[in-house]
This record gives C-alpha cells, sequence and structure tokens, in this order.
C-alpha cells in the first residue's frame, strides 16, 4: 500500500491527546489526512468531495483557540468526514443520487452544528448508496467505493464510503447512518468500528430521511474509545428533533480499565443458522469465547421474532420510504425533467429519470405495502411483527446485558457480483437492531480464513456498555490500528 | 323538483391564530410578500423534521370544548400522501386515526326554529402553500404552508342552504369568540367545502358529492341550490349520481366536475413517524375553565342588561368586535336600544361602505352620539351626518354639532317659515295634493327639511307643514 503520512494511523484519541500536549497541529493532522486522501483516494473514491480549503481554514482556527487557551472540546482540531446525506451548510448534499446532484443545503444538520461547535474540521462528504439503499455503495449514482482491503471488493454500504476512509486511514473518523446495519455492515467489511446509537440518542434533524423510524447518524472510527469520544459530541436531546430521547442521553467515554467481568452476553440461535458462512461463523465462536475468557458469561438464548424480522424490514422501511422520497418530484429543487404537459407528467418524468433503479423499486414496494387492500397484510402484519420483536429482545435484555451475533454472513463479496433485491438477505443480522431501536455496534474480531475483515455485532439497551465491552474486547486482542 | 330532501355535510378548514406555524418557528401571517415566511422545514427541504407548536394544539382543544366536544389529552399525527405541486413534502401531516376531537354540537337558528347540528371531529393539520395560475406559468407561494389548520367536520344534519350557513355565521362567532381564528374567508382563515347528496325522505342516504373553492357564505348557498337541482335532474331521469369533487361557477351559476385526480386518490395513511404521541400542554378542565364568553351567552347577557331584543342582540353578536364596542358604549349611554339601532344601522352600513371591519368611532363617542339622538337634541338624518363626520375623524360629536349648527331646530317659528316657503316654492305639488294626492306631502316635506338643512326635528315639522297645508285651504 502507498505511503502514507504516520500521523494518519494515529487514532482521535492519539490526536487529541498529542494535540493537548503540543506535539502536533490540527493543521499538520489535517494536512496529513489530505496527503492520504491524495494517494489513496484516487483508488479507493471513498470521496465524493474533499474541502481542502475550507478544513485547513477550520485546522489553523482550531490552532488559534488553542494557542489562545480556549479549546472547545476534547476533540478540538481532530478532523472527520461526513456521510453525503447529513446537511452542510453551504455543500451539496446529493445522497450520491442525480436527482439532488446539485442541490446546496442552506443549514446545518444538528450532528454539524455540534461538531463545529467542537471545533473539529471537516475534511469532506463521502460515498454511499444512493439515499443510503444497498449494502455496497455499488447503488451510488456516481461512482462505486472499494474496500481498503481488497481494491477488488465492495466496502460494504450505505455508509462505504465512511467506512473505506476510516479504515484507508484518510480520516481518524467518520459519521455516517444506519437504517438496516449501514454502519455496522461496511464497518465489519472494512475492519473498522461502527455504531448504531439507540433510537432517539442523535438528533436525525439534517440527516436526508430514508426511514425515519428505523435510522440514526453514527461514528465509524478505528476503535471504540473514538467513537465513543464522537459519541460524546453529536449525541443529546434536540428541539429540532421530537424523537430524540433525554432518557438516553449519557457519557459514552469509556472508563479506564473496562472490564466485561460478570456481564452476561446471549448469542441468539437465530442468528447462527445456516445463512451464516463457516468462515465467519469460526471466526464469531472465537470471539465469543476469547470474552468467556475476560470473565463474561456468554450463553445461548432463542428469540424467535428474530425470523420475522428481514421481511418487516424490508417492508416498513419501504412503506417510509416511499413516503420520505415523495418530495422530490422537481418543483422546488433538484433536477427537474422539462417539457411537462402537467404536474402528474412532471413528477413522474422528473422522478423516472433521476432515481436509481434501487430507490425506484423499494418507493414501489412501499407503497404498495402502504396501499389499500394490501395494507392490512403487509405494512399492519409488519408492525406487528416489530412489536414482537422488541417485546422478545427487551425480555431476553432482562436476563442479559448485551446480545452478540454477526453483523454480515460473509465477508466482503467482489464488485458487480449481487444487485438488487439479491442483497436483502445479507441485513438479516443488523435489522433486527433498527426496528427495535436498540443500541448496536459491530467491533472488528477477524479477519477471516480468506484474509478479509469480520465484525462481531453487539446489541443492547445502552451504547456506553457495549462501548465498553468493545474496548475490553479490543485490548484483549492487542488491536493495533490498522 | 321538492319531493327530494337534501342532505348537508360541511367541512371547514380554520386557520389558527397562532403566532408561529405548526411545525416551524416561521411567522404565521397572512399578505406578506410570496416566499418570505418560510424556512427549511415548512419548505420541506431534505433531511428537516417537524416539531410541534403546543400553543396550536391548545388552541385546537379550545375550539373544542368551545364546540361541546370530547378533548383527548393525547395526540398522535399521521401522514396523508398525494403528489401536488403546493405540498412540499408531497404528503401532510393531519391526524386521521385518532383526532383531537370528537363528539360535539353546534345550535343554529333559522327562520324554522332553532336546530342542533351534530360536528363528528375535530382535527389539527398542516396547511399547504398557494397556487396562482397565470397565463404562462402557476406561481408558488409557501408562505401558508405549515400553517395550523382545525378541520371541522359536522354531521349530515343540515337540510337547506340557509341552515348551511346559519352554521357557518354561528360557527364563525363561536371561534371568533374563542379566541380561536380570525374566520376571514376572504383571507382563506376559514374555508367550506360542502357535502351534500339528495333522497326522497324516508330513504337511505344518497350518494353524495363533495364542492370546493367555496369563497364566501353566498357562494355555500348557491352553489347548494344548484347542486341540488342538478342531482334532482339527474334522478328524476332515472340516472345515478357519480360520487366526485365539484366546484361551484360564478358565472354559470352551475357546479362543474373538478377534474383533480384526488377523488380517486388512496392516501396511504401511517402513523407519522417523527412525532410521537403528545400530551396537551395544559389540562383539559383548565381550559375549558379558561374559556371566553361565548356568543350564546353574550347575547343572553345583551339582552338581560340592555335591554335588547333577540333579534338584535343576535345580529350584534354575530361581529365580535362591534359586539364589545357596543357593550362598552352601552354603559355609558342613556338608551342601549338606540345606540343598538345607531351601530347596527348606520354604523355598520358606514363601515361596510367604506370597507372597513372594525369601528374607528371611540365608544364614548358613540354613546354621546346615541345620548344626542335618543333625547331629541338632533334628528335621526343630522344623527347619520355627525357619524359620517367621526368616521372620517374620530371626534367628540357633541362638539362638532355645536361647531357646525347641527342641533335639531324645534323653534316653531322658524319651522313655520321653512314650511311656508317650501309651500310658496312648490306650487305644482301643493296643487296635486290639493287634488288628493296624499303622499306629495312627503315630497314637500323632504323640500321644507331641506330648507333647514336638515336639522328639523321631524315630527314638529310635520305637524307644522300640514297644519299650513290645510290652513291655507
Amino acid at each position: 500500500m502507498p505511503s502514507i503520512p504516520a500521523l494518519c494511523r494515529r487514532t482521535a484519541g492519539e490526536l487529541a491527546h498529542m494535540l493537548a500536549h503540543g506535539h502536533t497541529t490540527s493543521a499538520a493532522i489535517v494536512e496529513a489526512c489530505l496527503q492520504a486522501i491524495e494517494v489513496r483516494d484516487g483508488d479507493v473514491r471513498a470521496f465524493i468531495e474533499v474541502f481542502a480549503h475550507e478544513a485547513r481554514e477550520q485546522a489553523a482556527q482550531s490552532d488559534a483557540r488553542r494557542r489562545a487557551g480556549h479549546t472547545l472540546s476534547p476533540l478540538d482540531g481532530v478532523p472527520l468526514a461526513v456521510k453525503d446525506n447529513i446537511a452542510i451548510r453551504g455543500h451539496v448534499c446529493s445522497c450520491a443520487g442525480r436527482m439532488l446532484q446539485n442541490y446546496v443545503s442552506p443549514y446545518d444538520a444538528t450532528v454539524i452544528q455540534r461538531v463545529r461547535a467542537a471545533g473539529m474540521p471537516i475534511l469532506g462528504r463521502l460515498n454511499m448508496d444512493e439515499f443510503a439503499m444497498g449494502s455496497t455503495t455499488e447503488n451510488s449514482a456516481l461512482f462505486a467505493t472499494r474496500n481498503p482491503c481488497d481494491p477488488a471488493r465492495v466496502p460494504g454500504g450505505s455508509s462505504g464510503g465512511a467506512a473505506a476512509a476510516v479504515a484507508a486511514c484518510m480520516t481518524p473518523l467518520a459519521l455516517g447512518s444506519d437504517t438496516g446495519g449501514s454502519i455496522r455492515q461496511p464497518a465489519a467489511l472494512c475492519g473498522v468500528l461502527g455504531a448504531k446509537p439507540a433510537y432517539g440518542a442523535v438528533s436525525r434533524y439534517g440527516l436526508v430521511a430514508f426511514a425515519s423510524s428505523l435510522e440514526q447518524i453514527g461514528p465509524i472510527a478505528r476503535c471504540a474509545a473514538d467513537a465513543a469520544m464522537l459519541m460524546d459530541v453529536i449525541g443529546g436531546e434536540d428541539e429540532r428533533d421530537m424523537t430524540t430521547d433525554p432518557s438516553l442521553a449519557a457519557p459514552h467515554a469509556v472508563q479506564p480499565g473496562a472490564d466485561v467481568t460478570g456481564l452476561r452476553i446471549a448469542m441468539p440461535v437465530e442468528c447462527f443458522g445456516h445463512e451464516l458462512s463457516a468462515s465467519v461463523r469460526s471466526v464469531l465462536l472465537s470471539a465469543a469465547e476469547r470474552l468467556r475468557a475476560l470473565g463474561a458469561r456468554v450463553f445461548d438464548i432463542s428469540i424467535p421474532a428474530l425470523d420475522g424480522a428481514l421481511p418487516a424490514y424490508y417492508i416498513l422501511s419501504a412503506a417510509e420510504a416511499s413516503s420520505n422520497l415523495a418530495r422530490y418530484d422537481g418543483v422546488r429543487y433538484g433536477q427537474a425533467a422539462h417539457g411537462a404537459a402537467d404536474p402528474e407528467e412532471l413528477f413522474c418524468r422528473t422522478r423516472s429519470a433521476h432515481l436509481g433503479p434501487e430507490v425506484q423499486r423499494r418507493i414501489l414496494l412501499g407503497t404498495f405495502a402502504l396501499s389499500s387492500g394490501y395494507r392490512e397484510d403487509y405494512y399492519l402484519r409488519a408492525c406487528r411483527a416489530r412489536d414482537l420483536l422488541r417485546a422478545q429482545t427487551d425480555a431476553a435484555l432482562t436476563c442479559a446485558d448485551a446480545l452478540l451475533m454477526p453483523v454480515s454472513p460473509d465477508t466482503a463479496g467482489l464488485l458487480g457480483q449481487k444487485q438488487g433485491a439479491q442483497l436483502y438477505a445479507g441485513d438479516l443480522y443488523t435489522v433486527p437492531a433498527n426496528l427495535t431501536g436498540h443500541a448496536a455496534l459491530s467491533v472488528p474480531c477477524g479477519p477471516a480464513a480468506n484474509g478479509l475483515p469480520v465484525g462481531m455485532g453487539l446489541t443492547g439497551a445502552s451504547l456506553p456498555l457495549l462501548l465498553r465491552i468493545a474496548t475490553a474486547f479490543e485490548a484483549a486482542r492487542e488491536v493495533q490500528p490498522l | 323538483m321538492t319531493k327530494y330532501e337534501m342532505v348537508i355535510g360541511l367541512e371547514v378548514h380554520v386557520e389558527l391564530a397562532t403566532r408561529t406555524k405548526l411545525f416551524c418557528s416561521c411567522e404565521n401571517r397572512f399578505g406578506a410578500p410570496p416566499n418570505t415566511l418560510v424556512c427549511p422545514v415548512c419548505m420541506g427541504l431534505p433531511g428537516t423534521l417537524p416539531a410541534l407548536n403546543g400553543h396550536a394544539l391548545t388552541l385546537a382543544a379550545t375550539a373544542g370544548l368551545a364546540l361541546g366536544c370530547t378533548v383527548h389529552p393525547l395526540s398522535r399525527f399521521d401522514r396523508k400522501n398525494y403528489f401536488y405541486p403546493d405540498l412540499p413534502k408531497a404528503y401532510q401531516i393531519t391526524q386521521f386515526y385518532h383526532p383531537l376531537c370528537e363528539g360535539g354540537s353546534l345550535t343554529i337558528r333559522t327562520e324554522a326554529g332553532q336546530k342542533r347540528v351534530g360536528i363528528t371531529r375535530i382535527h389539527v393539520e398542516e396547511d399547504a402553500g398557494k397556487l396562482t395560475h397565470g397565463e404562462h406559468a402557476t406561481l408558488l407561494d409557501l408562505n401558508r404552508c405549515g400553517v395550523p389548520l382545525i378541520e371541522i367536520v359536522s354531521e349530515p344534519d343540515l337540510r337547506s342552504p340557509e341552515e348551511a350557513s346559519a352554521y357557518l355565521r354561528k360557527l364563525r362567532a363561536v371561534l371568533v369568540y374563542a379566541g380561536v381564528s380570525d374566520c376571514r374567508m376572504n383571507e382563506g382563515s376559514m374555508r367550506c367545502d360542502v357535502n351534500l347528496s339528495i333522497r326522497r325522505p324516508g330513504e337511505p342516504m344518497g350518494t353524495r358529492t363533495e364542492m370546493k373553492n367555496l369563497n364566501s357564505f353566498q357562494s355555500v348557498e348557491r352553489a347548494i341550490r344548484a347542486e341540488y337541482a342538478r342531482q334532482a335532474a339527474v334522478l328524476d331521469e332515472g340516472g345515478v349520481i357519480l360520487q366526485e369533487t365539484r366546484r361551484y361557477d360564478q358565472k354559470s351559476g352551475k357546479t362543474l366536475p373538478m377534474r383533480r385526480k384526488e377523488d380517486s386518490a388512496d392516501y396511504r395513511y401511517f402513523p407519522e413517524p417523527d412525532i410521537p404521541w403528545v400530551r396537551l400542554p395544559h389540562d383539559v378542565e383548565a381550559l375549558r375553565a379558561a374559556l371566553p364568553m361565548l356568543p350564546d351567552e353574550r347575547r343572553a347577557r345583551l339582552m338581560q342588561r340592555f335591554g335588547l331584543s333577540d333579534y338584535a342582540a343576535e345580529q350584534l353578536t354575530a361581529d365580535k368586535h362591534l359586539c364589545d364596542r357596543y357593550e362598552a358604549a352601552a354603559e355609558q349611554a342613556q338608551d342601549p336600544v338606540t345606540l343598538c339601532n345607531l351601530v347596527l344601522g348606520e354604523a355598520f352600513a358606514q363601515m361596510t361602505a367604506r370597507g372597513l371591519d372594525h369601528l374607528p368611532v371611540a365608544p364614548a363617542h358613540m354613546a354621546a352620539l346615541s345620548d344626542l339622538i335618543s333625547s331629541g337634541k338632533v334628528n335621526s338624518t343630522t344623527g347619520k351626518k355627525i357619524l359620517s363626520a367621526m368616521f372620517d375623524a374620530d371626534c367628540d360629536p357633541v362638539s362638532y354639532a355645536q361647531a357646525n349648527d347641527l342641533f335639531a331646530l324645534t323653534d316653531a317659528q322658524a319651522l313655520r317659515a321653512a314650511a311656508r316657503d317650501a309651500i310658496a316654492q312648490n306650487a305644482g305639488m301643493v296643487t296635486a295634493y290639493r287634488a288628493g294626492k296624499q303622499n306629495v306631502a312627503q315630497a314637500l316635506m323632504g323640500r321644507a327639511m331641506a330648507l333647514t338643512r336638515g336639522r328639523a326635528d321631524a315630527q314638529l315639522l310635520r305637524d307644522i307643514l300640514m297644519q299650513e297645508l290645510n290652513a291655507q285651504e
């Protein structure tokens, strides 16, 4: 791999420490990242746009603040990059689609406001599956992103650009979004850590909506401590998002010497069935062993409702998406078709031309599921399946502190292999946490026999607890950041 | 044709008098330049979310209480999905499954008597933008988008156009008195859709059609009559009524089908995921206790306190502003009935003629003018002149009358002189009178009055004129 500056290999925590002790500057860090992007992104293609000038300016401001003695936060001066479905004022927010390819957001998402308030320079916007629909980032209307571990392979999706950028050391931190696994799965496939906060822990104001009741913005990083630091910047109640839950506000930073002694970790048998590849299974079972060796009680559990999770997810997410994406009609912003004779024709032509095939597929599916005559059998039934899963998972979490399961049934596949609905089945382990609203993360626990990364999934009521487990796990593995 | 009975239900949309919109902090104000009261939220820009304005819920609950409804303390919102250029999110946030209020009523009065009209439900929803169709393009103004509305759905209890407009008038009065809305149909803060079906008495309900875009109480009445005629003609010929949406065309006086595809739209309602269950900001009983005095109670008070007739009190309470002004003046006036006639008569006429929706004269001045009239110090014609001047520039009527020499002329000598002059100047009329045309006396009276510059005490002048006419024979 072509050489990148040493600074790029540091974790965000290490960088923060170095900044605090005057061993480096934000300008140096940002410059290093820009260099890494220069060297690697021609191949990886994680970034849609690099904000080189702005990032340098923000770094300079951070350094000036530090010299004057007013740092804004522990992460002041540490840069990050952002998935392109999170609104950044004055920048295009394309969601990797043609519909919004020229749409400039006039406002900052809440998480961006908080990132700015923490003094973190923003390196640029990251590639993704169009409108967050997909699990390989191949649905981007722009270009495909490659897995830094193997350029012939996908980085996962839909936050593929974010996972790849962190894995390739182009940025220490990234923000992604997770509707059905879109942070955790690419993190697993690229060998980094990705977390989906509990629903309501982070404001969705400024996240271009795909499925409102399922998604959260979350951190992608190279270790749990970094993810925790970023969560402490972005998390918390927001009066502009009525679904944020003040009771979820909690410090995420992991105490030193975190351990898992006595923690109860349950493995749902439904997640270790025939869908799971043998190589991934063996890595996960070793990981479970390691947790046992660290003092955790690891045992099997059954959550039968997991079997209905995948179809319920696809119906509910598509139903919400069909509504959330209806606003893309060519009237007020975005690409519009020309020469339409009436509004209906304008809408139809605009959407047919400028929404990708996967997006159209899901809108049609969702519209169908909500239509009169089908609503009972599809949408309402999916709601009931969701309620059942929530109840059973809550019950499981009374006798366990966390659930352990796979993130992806297999390691990263080759580019250009599977398409469309063929990929849906790969989401079966991640969608449950979106349906129930529990916190979930993927922590690297590989590699598999083929040398590719594997992620261990943890689900629980509290993200701080999951990060604690992940930290202890990392320490025991003596994982060096890539 | 009268063999069919009308069955009418009304759906009235009312804009709530909140300071800001339902889901964002843009100002809720009519008449601003286009697209100036907008923000990313009400424009439905990507990534935005609704943040509920609690005051809108409070006003909606107040409306429900004023209309005798059950108000639910917990509320839920739903999405109504359809495509239209004036709907930025391509869905409207409304309350389909769990309306805030249910099961109320409104008592109306028509010439036929009193009637109780049921109210099925009242729910909260956001308004859409406004389209203006021009020659070459349609213009979109999003100022109105996101304004809080309540939709008030009546039971199909109305049976005539008169009942329909009585319902609308009463509804407006109740909502204005409750402080919920200013209910101005001409500004769009009150809109009415009519559901109409017809049937032979005793038969089950017929197919109904919906009429939209009715922008005055009058056009509601006319549309009802026109649609009744149309439906009756169809049934008489053995045809079938199609369930459809129609609009009333002023020019032809007929209802015409609207070509919007909304009729067959499947709105795919589902619960709004961005808004959890919300609790009313105030306890329902506290809101009920804080309700302002409503029109019926006000009418009773006017009758009791000021001795007004039922009819006069009803007229006054129909306009809250006028009613408030009247009461303030009546506290100071010697004869509340004269004041009432002044307010409902000439003052209201002046307001209408000048296109005013408020009375620009201070209550104390109105009271003083009423006293001048009731004591006979000015006659009614002069009273009207003074009132007009007070509309031009509010002033004390006594000073004005003094300055302009307007006090009633009661001096018998002056009146006799005027009468004689009128007779002398109008020989032809006098001849006609003597020839038996009694009503010419009225014209002569007019001439005589004019000679006194309208100031003569009418009764005295009449007596003197008749004396002169008969004496000179």
